[in-house]
């Protein structure tokens, strides 16, 4: 298995995810209430509960090699029922910003979702969800996701065909920009 | 009555139809008043914030910022979860003086982040509201069994939307039986509807949907209510879809807690968006009206 970050160097990155998200990493007793809880456990490779003990250990390229850090919905069930009040969602969101950022991503479709919603919205300052889906499906490769649900759409005028923009969309596009200096994962 | 500044959010001009039908049609009843704010642009949703920090919250600080300049007195509401969120951290952050200065900086506009952020059951939960409300039922529900569906981001994280009590919140069920419905006990009122990764992992993601519908059959109900448009539209529109994958049979129609009270205050299908439901919603309205027709009282 390719190793990212030696082992100090993974530690060093722990420590400083741990403190972006006000966490004390030793707070977590391992008690798994996160991970009983969690709605998308069934399909992470890495419980909630590893995720956490990882970092305690300073192992953060299994960490971000993960799938869990992607399928994460930042739902907050895990926080709110830690005994410790864990910020796992903010533990797994930087993990997955640094993963983006180190090229590392163990589930493409999410990622690439993201992407997509970001761009309908520096094109329009609003999100377009008939775009984001259209574009989703062709750059995703499942051509027909959702498709039989148009119709009905159509039929009952729950979509139309204009768009929604943004007047002075210039200004949308220039936040993004300054945010995006220096990487578009922050 | 009331005045807000009001953020409609993507979905309310595109797949929420029902909700902005019946939220226009009730909000005109009780003389609710939504000033839109002026070109606001998306809130960056479940998008921004697993890209970038910064832009989750410069995108909803830009909302907020131009509201406070148009409507300096007024509080912001918004029909939508994800909306509330966002809008709500990004005033969570201004609270930390270099944020707000670093934000105001990049939306190139003044952002005190002082006002309130609601969402609508924060509103239709105020008692003169409620009270307005009550004063326009027309029709009785009385018979049908509603399970309140909150979802994730209306109460959770607790730091954000300061909710009473984020197992087992109360506003809607107060709400709907307003209109003499009954508001189901169940488990899963805010568990998750995988929101995006219905879209981006439906594999991993469908059985999320599936043990909604599960548990709220389990506990009696006739249907589910919502103050969302995603979570709407993600049982709404995949309920057949749950129906086929899991060999099940929900039948279960799923609507926006403001077609409830809409229908009651006496609006027809298509004012209160039950005509355009994925799954269809009629006839159960349909004959719990009529059951109730001409019973004393009403």
């Amino acid at each position: 298995m390719e190793k990212i970050l030696n082992r100090k160097e993974g530690k060093l990155l722990a420590e400083r995810i741990a403190r972006e998200a006000d966490v004390k990493l030793h707070e977590c007793y391992q008690c798994g209430k996160c991970s009983a809880g969690c709605p998308m456990a069934d399909a992470m490779d890495l419980m909630p509960r590893q995720i956490v003990h990882l970092m305690q250990l300073g192992d953060m390229t299994e960490v971000m090699k993960s799938k869990s850090i992607w399928l994460c919905a930042s739902c907050h069930t895990c926080v709110e029922r830690c005994p410790h009040s864990i910020d796992i969602p903010t533990l797994m969101e930087k993990s997955r910003m640094e993963a983006q950022r180190r090229g590392i991503c163990a589930v493409r479709d999410v990622r690439l979702f993201n992407d997509i919603f970001m761009e309908t919205v520096r094109g329009f300052g609003k999100s377009q969800e008939v775009i984001l889906e259209g574009a989703y499906n062709v750059t995703s490769g499942h051509f027909f996701q959702d498709m039989k649900n148009v119709p009905k759409m159509l039929q009952k005028e729950i979509v139309r065909p204009e768009l929604n923009q943004v007047n002075a969309v210039n200004e949308v596009r220039d936040i993004m920009k300054e945010c995006e200096k220096g990487g578009a994962n922050r | 009555m009331k005045k807000f500044a009001y953020f409609p959010g993507c979905s309310m001009d595109s797949t929420a139809v029902t909700y902005k039908a019946s939220l226009e049609y009730v909000a005109g009843r009780i003389g609710l008043e939504l000033k839109e704010i002026p070109d606001w642009n998306c809130c960056g949703s479940t998008a921004a914030h697993t890209k970038n920090e910064k832009l989750a919250y410069s995108l909803a600080a830009r909302n907020i910022a131009i509201a406070e300049d148009t409507y300096p007195d007024l509080d912001i509401v918004t029909p939508c979860a994800a909306c509330y969120s966002r809008l709500a951290y990004a005033k969570h952050a201004a609270e930390d003086e270099f944020t707000r200065q670093e934000i105001e900086r990049i939306i190139k506009r003044p952002f005190k982040g002082k006002k309130e952020i609601l969402n609508f059951l924060d509103v239709f939960s105020q008692e003169d509201v409620m009270q307005a409300c009550k004063e326009n039922m027309v029709r009785d529900l009385s018979g049908l069994k509603i399970a309140c569906y909150y979802g994730c981001l209306m109460s959770r994280p607790r730091k954000i939307t300061k909710a009473e009590d984020i197992e087992n919140p109360m506003q809607m069920d107060k709400i709907i039986e307003l209109t003499g419905a009954t508001a189901v006990e169940w488990d899963f009122k805010t568990e998750c509807c995988g929101a995006s990764h219905q879209v981006d992992a439906p594999r991993q993601s469908r059985p999320l949907i599936e043990r909604i519908f599960r548990n709220a059959k389990a506990n009696g109900a006739q249907a589910i209510v919502t103050a969302c448009p995603l979570c709407n539209m993600n049982l709404d529109m995949r309920e057949k879809e749950i129906n086929e994958m899991f060999s099940k049979k929900y039948d279960i129609p799923v609507f926006q807690f403001t077609e409830i009270l809409a229908i009651g205050m006496g609006a027809g299908a298509k004012t209160s968006g039950i005509h355009q439901h994925f799954w269809p919603a009629f006839d159960l309205i349909n004959g719990v009206l009529r059951a109730n027709f001409g019973k004393a009282g009403k």
